[in-house]
C-alpha cells in the first residue's frame, strides 16, 4: 500500500466515505451483520449413507445389498460416495466385508469412493482392495478421541501423518473430518479455536478437504457460525466441508448457515440413516434427499437427481425393515 | 487491500445500486433467489403456539376436554406469550373443537399471556367473545382453488365475510390475527405468486388485523421460496406486523425459519412436539416443533422467554394422551440422552 496517491488514500478512508455517502454506514453495518450472504452456485454432496449410515445402523446389511446400494447412488450424479471402512472388523463389524464391497461395486466415471484408513494397517488393506482416495478422522475433543479411538488428539495426528504420508506417495487424495466440531458427548462445548487447530494441522498435513463434522447434532446456526469464523482463518473456506447430525432437527439450518459463509461441500446420508450412538432412537445424519430437496429450492446445482436418491433410500429401508429418516422420501411417499 | 478495494468500488455507486454491487463483488456470486437479508437477528423472538388448535386439529384422536386444559395450563407454565387455544367453528366440520367453551372457560389464564382464537365468521366470533375469549384469529389464503376447496368461497369472498368479524371485533376492542395459508405452494395449484400473498396480506393487514402470519400450509417452501416471499410482503406489510408459520413436511421449516429471521421477522408460529400432521400427505409432519425452534434460537441467542425443559414437559404429556411420539427431535434426543 506504499505508494498510493493522495487522492486515492483519501477515498480509502472510511470517515471520508462515510461523509461523502451517509448511506454507507448502514449498508455496511447491514452488511456485517448478514454473515456474508453469497450462496455458492454448486454444491458438491458427499453421501456418506453406506459408509457413517451403515456403520450406525443395528443391521449387518449383506455385502450384495451394500455394493446395490453404492451402485444405485453412482447412478443418481453423486459424485463423491463414502464406500466402506478399513477398520477392524472386531471394532466395526458392520464394515468388516470392506474389501468385498470395494472390489464388488461397479465404479461410475468422475465418481469417488473414498474409504476411512484410521492406521497404516487400514491404508494398506485399502490400497491393496483397489481405493484412490481415503479419509481420516481427527476429534475436536481430546475426551472423545481417548474413548473413540484410544489416544489423544496429539497421537492420532501422528498415525494419520503416517497414513497422509503413503497416501501421497501413491497419489491418493486424503479427506480430513474432525468430529465434536460444535459438542462433545463427554466434554460438552468445544472452543472453535480448538477445532481450527485440528483442522489445520489435518490440512497443512496435506488432507485435500476437511469435514467438520457435529457428531451428536447438538450445533445451532450460533455455534456453526463462531465456528466456522475460527476454522476459515486457518483454512480456505474451498477446502472445507459440514457434516451435519440431525440429532436435535437442527441440520438443515446449520447447513444454510455453512453456505451463506461460502462453504460449498456438503456430507449427507441418504435416507438419514444412521442414528445416533450417543442418543439411541435419535436420528443422526442429515438426509441427502432433505438437503437436496433445499438446495434445489433456492436454485443450488448439485448435479444430482433427488427421485434416484429417493429410490435408493427406499431400497436400502426397505433391505434394514426401517422407516427412512428423510422428510421429503416421507412426504413424497404419501403422494403429495 | 482487497476489501479496501471492495470499499472504493462500493463508493462508486448508488444507493439503489446497492444489489448490482454483490454482482460485481469478488465474493461468492449471488443467487438470483435474493440472498441478501435485511437486518440482524431480533434480540427476542415471540413464539405463538398452536399446538393446542392447529396441532389438535389435525390429529386423528379426539382428546378429552381437560386434558386440552391440562395441555394449555401446562403450556402457560412454559412461558409461552401466545397459545392458540382453540377454534370456534362448527364441531360438523371440526369435531376436535366442539368443546370450544369449555376450553376457554376451563383454562387458567396466565397474566400476561394471550389466547387467541379462530373465528371463521361473525357467529364464531360472538360466541367466542361469550366464552371470554380476548384476541381472535381468522384465515385468508394466497391460493384460489385453496380456498373454494377448503371453505367453499373466493379469496375475495372470505375476506368480505371477515369484514363482518373485522367490525365486530373493533367495536369490542378485540385484537385480529389474520393467517394467510398456501404462501409457498398449494396443494392443488402448485406454485403460488409472492404477489398474490403480499396482496392478501395486505388486504387483512388493511383491514385491521394487527399481524399476519405467513403459513407455508404444506411445507413445500424453502429459504429460497421464502425468501422472494418475503421480499414481495414487506413491501405491502411492516416486516414487525408480520409472522411465519411453517410447517416440516419437506424437512425446510428450520431452515425457512432462519431466513425469515435473518429478513426481520420476528414472531414464529408453531406446535409443541411438532402436532399435527399434513392434511395433504397422509403420514407425514405437519407443524413444526416449538421445542426444535426455540433450541434453534436460544442457540443463536435469541430470547423467547420460553423455558425449553417445561415445554418438553408439556410435549410428553400430550404425546401420551395421544399415544403417539413426538415430532420434536430435541425431545427425542433429550429423553434419550
Amino acid at each position: 500500500m506504499g505508494n498510493v496517491p493522495t487522492t486515492v488514500k483519501h477515498c480509502l478512508s472510511y470517515e471520508q466515505l462515510v461523509q461523502d455517502y451517509p448511506w454507507l454506514r448502514r449498508w455496511l453495518q447491514e452488511e456485517k451483520t448478514i454473515t456474508g450472504h453469497g450462496y455458492p452456485e454448486f454444491v458438491k454432496i458427499v453421501e456418506v449413507g453406506p459408509r457413517d449410515g451403515l456403520q450406525n445402523e443395528k443391521e449387518i446389511v449383506p455385502t450384495g445389498m451394500k455394493i446395490q446400494l453404492i451402485d444405485m447412488l453412482s447412478r443418481t450424479g453423486l459424485s463423491v460416495i463414502e464406500a466402506t471402512s478399513f477398520v477392524s472388523s472386531k471394532w466395526v463389524p458392520q464394515m468388516a466385508d470392506h474389501t468385498d464391497v470395494l472390489r464388488g461395486i461397479q465404479r461410475a466415471p468422475r465418481v469417488q469412493y473414498p474409504v476411512l484408513t484410521p492406521n497404516m494397517q487400514g491404508f494398506q488393506d485399502a490400497v491393496a482392495a483397489g481405493a484412490t482416495e481415503v479419509a481420516v478422522f481427527g476429534s475436536a475433543s481430546e475426551s472423545f478421541s481417548k474413548k473413540n479411538i484410544n489416544c489423544s488428539i496429539d497421537e492420532s495426528m501422528l498415525r494419520f501423518e503416517e497414513v497422509v504420508n503413503a497416501a501421497k506417495e501413491r497419489q491418493i487424495p486424503v479427506r480430513g473430518y474432525v468430529s465434536c466440531a460444535l459438542g462433545c458427548p463427554h466434554e460438552g462445548h468445544i472452543q472453535p479455536s480448538k477445532v481450527a487447530e485440528v483442522a489445520k494441522r489435518l490440512y497443512e498435513m496435506g488432507c485435500h478437504e476437511i469435514s467438520l463434522g457435529d457428531t451428536i447434532g447438538v450445533g445451532t446456526p450460533g455455534s456453526m457460525f463462531k465456528m466456522l469464523q475460527s476454522v476459515m482463518k486457518e483454512v480456505p473456506t474451498n477446502a472445507l466441508a459440514v457434516h451435519c447430525h440431525d440429532t436435535y432437527g437442527q441440520a438443515l439450518p446449520n447447513i444454510l448457515t455453512a453456505l451463506q459463509m461460502g462453504v460449498c461441500v456438503v456430507d449427507s446420508a441418504v435416507a438419514g440413516l444412521g442414528g445416533c450412538p450417543y442418543a439411541q432412537g435419535s436420528s443422526g445424519n442429515v438426509s441427502t434427499e432433505d438437503v437436496l430437496y433445499m438446495l434445489s429450492g433456492m436454485g443450488i446445482q448439485t448435479g444430482v437427481n433427488l427421485s434416484k436418491v429417493a429410490e435408493a433410500g427406499d431400497f436400502i429401508c426397505s433391505a434394514l425393515c426401517r422407516k427412512t429418516n428423510s422428510k421429503v422420501a416421507q412426504a413424497r411417499g404419501r403422494n403429495l | 487491500m482487497a476489501a479496501i478495494v471492495r470499499l472504493v468500488n462500493r463508493s462508486a455507486f448508488g444507493p439503489a445500486m446497492g444489489q448490482q454491487y454483490l454482482s460485481y463483488s469478488s465474493a461468492a456470486k449471488v443467487r438470483a433467489a435474493g440472498v441478501r437479508a435485511g437486518q440482524a437477528l431480533p434480540d427476542k423472538v415471540k413464539i405463538v403456539e398452536v399446538g393446542p388448535r392447529d396441532g389438535l386439529q389435525n390429529e386423528k384422536t379426539i382428546v378429552p376436554t381437560e386434558t386440552k386444559i391440562n395441555l394449555i395450563d401446562l403450556l402457560s407454565e412454559s412461558g409461552l406469550p401466545v397459545i392458540e387455544a382453540t377454534s370456534f367453528v362448527s364441531p360438523k366440520w371440526v369435531p376436535q373443537m366442539a368443546d370450544q367453551v369449555e376450553v376457554m372457560k376451563g383454562i387458567c389464564r396466565k397474566p400476561g399471556v394471550s389466547y387467541p382464537v379462530l373465528t371463521p365468521n361473525l357467529q364464531g366470533f360472538q360466541a367466542a367473545v361469550k366464552a371470554g375469549a380476548a384476541e381472535v384469529a381468522i384465515f385468508g389464503a394466497a391460493s384460489e382453488l385453496f380456498s373454494k376447496k377448503n371453505i367453499n368461497c373466493s379469496v375475495d369472498e372470505s375476506l368480505q365475510r371477515f369484514d363482518e368479524v373485522m367490525k365486530a371485533a373493533k367495536e369490542a376492542g378485540v385484537p385480529v390475527r389474520g393467517y394467510v395459508s398456501c404462501v409457498l405452494g398449494c396443494p392443488y395449484e402448485g406454485k403460488v405468486a409472492p404477489e398474490k400473498v403480499a396482496h392478501v396480506a395486505k388486504r387483512l393487514y388493511s383491514m385491521g388485523c394487527y399481524e399476519i402470519s405467513l403459513g407455508d400450509t404444506i411445507g413445500v417452501g424453502t429459504p429460497g421460496s421464502m425468501t422472494q416471499m418475503l421480499t414481495a410482503v414487506t413491501r405491502e406489510v411492516p416486516v414487525s406486523a408480520l409472522a411465519v408459520h411453517c410447517h416440516d413436511t419437506y424437512g425446510q421449516a428450520l431452515a425457512n425459519i432462519l431466513v425469515a429471521l435473518q429478513m426481520g421477522i420476528s414472531v414464529v408460529d408453531s406446535s409443541v412436539a411438532g402436532l399435527g400432521g399434513c392434511p395433504y400427505a397422509q403420514g407425514a409432519s405437519g407443524n413444526v416443533a416449538t421445542e426444535d425452534v426455540v433450541y434453534m434460537l436460544h442457540g443463536l441467542g435469541i430470547q423467547t422467554g420460553v423455558d425449553l425443559s417445561k415445554l418438553i414437559t408439556a410435549g410428553a404429556f400430550i404425546c401420551r394422551s395421544l399415544n403417539r411420539k413426538t415430532n420434536s427431535k430435541v425431545a427425542q434426543a433429550t429423553c434419550k440422552l
